[in-house]
């Protein structure tokens, strides 16, 4: 139950992009289209999840015994990019139409601060493996979630006639601030 | 001399790195909640990209193109955790409200940006002055952006009471949403300036 809870939180009430400010980057960058929105979601999810389990590995495994702790921004950082590199060359080889439809978001999500994000919480937090995996999903469909939903919204946005000050950045960033407040409804949810 | 001008310049109004270039997004939105917080992080930035860009550029004859990236992002790390150690020994307050945000410090585009774009190429002096330029831009970006917060939102400046007391602090700029408004706004408004320009010349 807890798990669910966890799970359910990281989703919806902290959610990455709308309320922790993590992987906002390709939240305004990749958000033209819902489709290559989706796959953003998807890659990142991949990554993410993997990115909580070898950090929590690499951290209790070997920084802790080592007593090593306050390497641990450089240890993540190098697990996140080889992790990024692998599911790279996993993808080209398994599934070309995959890593063509990804395309040159892959070798971007290393420096998407949503994952090396999710790696520092779950060891702030003190998770143990399964919890900071549970985080991890969560958290990475709470992005997929929100920037699906961001695309969404900016390509009606492109049909209207917005304010020639307003265009591009400025009115996607009062969009993202709307769907901010209607994500801070959920933190009465739990 | 003129040179190095010219890079801070460049930073700081030019090629700002939040208002113009739009990267550096995930810092400026989250840890804009008051000026001072804005400064902090802006000028923890800055000491990164100073030295990443002047490791970067003594090192760039040595270090081989094909493994650039990685050898990048090792050097920024090991700035950030330098930046860290100081932050928690002197500056407490500050190490506590920046929290997650200080070792992301490693993931802000910008920090790769400027060893790619520009120390990777150049040499040292001129690489130093662009990483303070556009450390210096960020700064200013965040301490305006932190300041509107903190003004809206709390009726103070640096934690100093401005507003009458008449005044209803607007709670929501203080939170997630604010910071989205906020950026916005100010982009819309450079904006405006910037097509009435283009339209007077």
């Amino acid at each position: 139950m807890n798990l669910f809870i966890l799970f359910l939180s990281a989703i919806l009430v902290n959610n990455f992009v709308l309320s922790r400010f993590l992987g906002i980057c390709p939240f305004l960058g990749v958000s033209k289209k819902a489709e290559t929105a989706l796959g953003m979601g998807i890659a990142v999810t991949f990554v993410m999840t993997l990115a909580s389990m070898f950090s929590y590995m690499v951290y209790h495994w070997m920084l802790i015994p080592l007593q090593i702790e306050y390497l641990y921004t450089i240890a993540f950082i190098l697990v996140i990019a080889s992790l990024v590199q692998f599911v790279e060359m996993v993808i080209q080889k398994t599934s070309p139409t995959l890593y063509q439809a990804l395309g040159v978001y892959l070798p971007l999500i290393t420096t998407n601060c949503a994952v090396l994000g999710v790696a520092v919480i779950n060891m702030n937090e003190g998770y143990n493996l399964i919890e900071s995996i549970i985080n991890g999903v969560g958290a990475a469909l709470g992005f997929t979630l929100a920037i699906v939903l961001f695309a969404g919204i900016r390509e009606r946005i492109e049909n209207n006639k917005i304010l020639a000050a307003f265009q591009g950045f400025p009115i996607a960033l009062i969009t993202a601030g709307l769907m901010s407040i209607a994500f801070l409804g959920f933190q009465g949810l739990l | 001399m003129k040179k190095l001008v010219e890079r801070i310049t460049n930073g700081i109004i030019v090629e700002n790195p939040t208002f113009v270039q739009v990267i550096g997004m995930c810092p400026t939105l989250a840890v804009t909640t008051g000026a001072k917080n804005g400064i902090g992080m802006g000028l923890a930035t800055t000491a990164v990209l100073v030295g990443s860009n002047l490791f970067i550029s003594l090192l760039r004859k040595f270090i081989p193109s094909k493994i650039r990236i990685p050898a990048y992002v090792v050097i920024i790390a090991s700035l950030v955790t330098l930046v860290e150690f100081i932050l928690q020994a002197f500056v407490r307050s500050l190490y506590s409200q920046l929290g997650l945000f200080i070792p992301l410090i490693v993931v802000n585009c910008i920090i790769l940006a400027r060893a790619e774009a520009y120390a990777s190429k150049n040499k040292l002096l001129p690489s130093i002055a662009d990483g303070l330029g556009m450390g210096l831009g960020f700064t200013l970006a965040l301490a305006i952006l932190g300041s509107v917060r903190e003004i809206l939102g709390a009726g103070k400046i640096f934690d100093f009471p401005i507003m009458p007391s008449s005044y209803q602090p607007a709670v929501i700029m203080i939170l997630a949403p604010g910071a989205f408004f906020t950026l916005g706004i100010l982009m819309a408004t450079l904006n405006h300036f910037r097509n009435k320009k283009v339209k007077d010349a």
